[in-house]
């Protein structure tokens, strides 16, 4: 047996979490904008922009009193540049960090507002109950409790 | 030196007990209290000092008026404000919030006022008031 497929095993049995696959997967385009960064990876990972179409971001920004409960107050002018930002970034954004997978899903009038909700999250996240609720991972938008180098892009190690 | 000397005399004129100032343990941190402690006299003029006792309850306390994920303080700073906590709406860590563990706490004031106002609104569904921060400070200095 492989090395690598020995410690992720190891891992399950450690963690109790499902060690992420070691093998294939490519970055997604973390955030590379500082404000962005800044603002949005206060309270959880600043979501990679790729995993939601324009609109989606677009309409997360313009209700920013609720959101998901939380209230988000920012300076004058600095929602209208992080928009921009992940707008240009969105998973439909020509050339931008498409990631096709999870745009397939995502009906073309529909305005989705989670990353977790899409098919193509859950196909890959399957997993039983207990691994949910296990007390680091609280959320299934926890996405660093399971993905160390979430913040670097890579959901594959 | 001086800018410490001159907050124990504003204390002193504000009628804030000197001990609030030694066991804020830091000049920043005695601006903040002493800020809350002018505007809980202006709201009560029989404030008579911050409270350690009532800022533990306080943390400790549970509450149905804000977010049904975080009924307490406790929910997301853990019941020993010592240890490492987590965001009990993402799941993100926290580093513990007791003074002797990181006696930078409690000295910024915009970092100070922005987390009174969110996570008072959180718990409770109201912001908290100048009596409430002050207590609350008092017993994260002590812990
Ligand atoms: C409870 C742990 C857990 C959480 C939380 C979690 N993931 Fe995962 N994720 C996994 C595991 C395990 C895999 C690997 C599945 C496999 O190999 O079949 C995976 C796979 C993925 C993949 C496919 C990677 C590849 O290259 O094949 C992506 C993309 C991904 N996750 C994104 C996310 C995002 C975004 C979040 C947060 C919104 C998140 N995950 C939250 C455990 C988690
Ligand atoms: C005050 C804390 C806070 C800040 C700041 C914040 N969020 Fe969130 N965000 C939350 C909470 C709480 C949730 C819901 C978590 C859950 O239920 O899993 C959430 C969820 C999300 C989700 C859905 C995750 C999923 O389930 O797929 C997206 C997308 C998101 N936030 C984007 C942003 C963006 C963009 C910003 C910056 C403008 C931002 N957030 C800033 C607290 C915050
Ligand atoms: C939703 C989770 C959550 C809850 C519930 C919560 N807090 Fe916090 N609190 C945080 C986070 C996150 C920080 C920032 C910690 C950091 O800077 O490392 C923080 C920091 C603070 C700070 C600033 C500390 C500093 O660095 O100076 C104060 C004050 C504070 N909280 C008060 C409270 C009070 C009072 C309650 C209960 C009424 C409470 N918190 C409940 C998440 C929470």
């Amino acid at each position: 047996m492989p090395m690598r497929l020995l410690m992720a095993l190891a891992a399950i049995l450690l963690a109790g979490l499902p060690a992420v696959s070691q093998a294939g997967g490519k970055q997604v385009a973390p955030v590379a904008d500082p404000l962005t960064q800044k603002v949005c990876g206060e309270c959880h990972l600043a979501f990679p922009p790729g995993f939601l179409p324009a609109r989606s971001w677009s309409a997360l920004m313009a209700d920013l009193s609720d959101h998901f409960g939380e209230e988000i107050v920012l300076p004058a002018g600095q929602a209208a540049q992080i928009e921009a930002y992940l707008v240009s970034h969105a998973g439909d954004a020509p050339g931008g960090g498409g990631l096709r997978e999870f745009m397939r899903w995502v009906a073309p009038t529909g305005i989705p507002r989670r990353i977790t909700e899409n098919p193509a999250f859950l196909r890959e996240h399957d997993f039983p109950d207990r691994v949910w609720r296990d007390p680091k991972v609280v959320t299934r938008s926890n996405c660093l409790a399971c993905h160390p180098g979430a913040s670097r892009g890579w959901f594959d190690d | 030196m001086k800018r410490r000397y001159l907050l124990v005399l504003a204390a002193a004129a504000i009628g804030l007990p000197l001990a609030a100032i030694a066991a804020a343990g830091s000049p920043e941190r005695a601006a903040i209290l002493a800020e809350y402690a002018t505007r809980a006299r202006a709201a009560d003029p029989g404030f008579s000092g911050f409270s350690m006792q009532r800022g533990e309850a306080l943390f400790r306390g549970s509450f149905s008026g804000g977010d049904a994920r975080t009924p307490s303080c406790m929910s997301c700073h853990t019941a020993d404000p010592r240890q490492p906590g987590r965001n009990a709406k993402t799941g993100r860590p926290i580093d513990p919030v007791a003074v002797s563990v990181d006696p930078r706490r409690y000295t910024d004031a915009a970092q100070v006022d922005k987390h009174f106002a969110r996570d008072c609104k959180s718990v409770l569904g109201r912001d908290c008031t100048a009596l409430e921060r002050g207590d609350y400070i008092t017993f994260m200095a002590g812990q």
